[in-house]
């Protein structure tokens, strides 16, 4: 398999908070009855989670279950896994009715770094960030752009957007972590 | 500025967020139907001045459409529910008519 090419080459500016463009991730989407019993092995298998509840994001290691709606999971593994984990998924969900589909090169994943991350969602997003409470996923748009974010750690969000807006995605991140612009400077 | 919640996902959903989808609970008529009744199903809309029933979509979240109640003189929201009905909830109605009594009802 050839190497991976991310959208942007990593860029990663210093702000007040710290906007990275993410290494390449597999992504999955999972579509189906996600209350079934062959869902929540088939997740179970992909990632070792069960199936995260409404809006949450369940994370075991590098592999994660998130809720995207009430019949639709994003499945995070290993970029290199992906194509294992669909056809694993796929074998597990036949006779079910299902989509699985691996839509790895399609999105572009931002990590948000330091105390002021928040802000910089505050900036961008009509979502009370504040109230966003740890393992939930929002989805929502970060200016024009659909996107979906998470806390990904202490101070830090993880931010997926659609690859093609890659490029627009850095543009508004960068530009709400200037310096000198934070909502409620320190 | 309407804030909807979403009877999906549940979110607080700024109106940006949502994709309006014009007025709620109209009847269908399609192939082989009259004319008339074609021609008021594809063009005919109360448009009321007050409690107004509306298809929205969380285009931004899960995806998913969903019916609110709202006024439209006042933008008061009466309340949001799921799409899979033909009628407004019973206690949204009562609700409505608590807080507009001269209403006349949804039909």
């Amino acid at each position: 398999m050839s190497d991976p090419v991310r959208a942007l080459s990593g860029v990663s500016d210093k702000g007040f908070a710290t906007v990275a463009m993410a290494g390449p991730r597999g992504m999955i989407t999972l579509r189906g009855d996600l209350a079934s019993a062959a869902v929540k092995k088939a997740v179970k298998a992909a990632t070792g989670t069960a199936v995260p509840a409404r809006r949450r994001i369940l994370a075991e290691g590098a592999r994660a279950a998130a809720w995207m709606s009430p019949d639709e999971l994003l499945i995070l593994v290993p970029f290199e896994t992906a194509a294992a984990t669909v056809a694993a998924l796929q074998a597990a969900l036949a006779g079910a009715h299902h989509l699985v589909a691996d839509v790895s090169d399609a999105r572009a994943t931002f990590t948000i770094r330091g105390a002021g991350a928040e802000q910089v969602l505050m900036k961008l997003c009509p979502v009370d960030v504040a109230t966003l409470a740890e393992g939930e996923i929002r989805r929502s748009r970060a200016a024009q752009a659909a996107c979906a974010f998470w806390r990904s750690a202490e101070d830090e969000f993880t931010l997926v957007a659609f690859r093609s807006l890659a490029d627009y995605v850095m543009a508004i991140l960068d530009n709400a972590a200037r310096p000198g612009s934070a909502l409620f400077p320190a | 500025m309407l804030t909807l919640e979403c009877p999906c996902c549940g979110v607080i959903a700024d109106e940006t967020e949502l994709q309006p989808g014009g007025e709620a609970h109209l009847k269908r008529f399609g192939p082989g139907s009259s004319d008339d009744d074609f021609d008021g199903y594809m063009f005919a809309r109360r448009n009321p001045r007050g409690v107004h029933f509306e298809r929205w979509r969380h285009a931004h979240g899960c995806g998913k459409w969903f019916l609110a109640a709202r006024c439209t003189a006042t933008l008061e929201v009466f309340g949001t529910y799921p799409a899979q009905t033909s009628a407004p909830p019973a206690e949204l109605q009562a609700k409505i008519k608590a807080r507009r009594p001269d209403w006349e009802g949804w039909t």
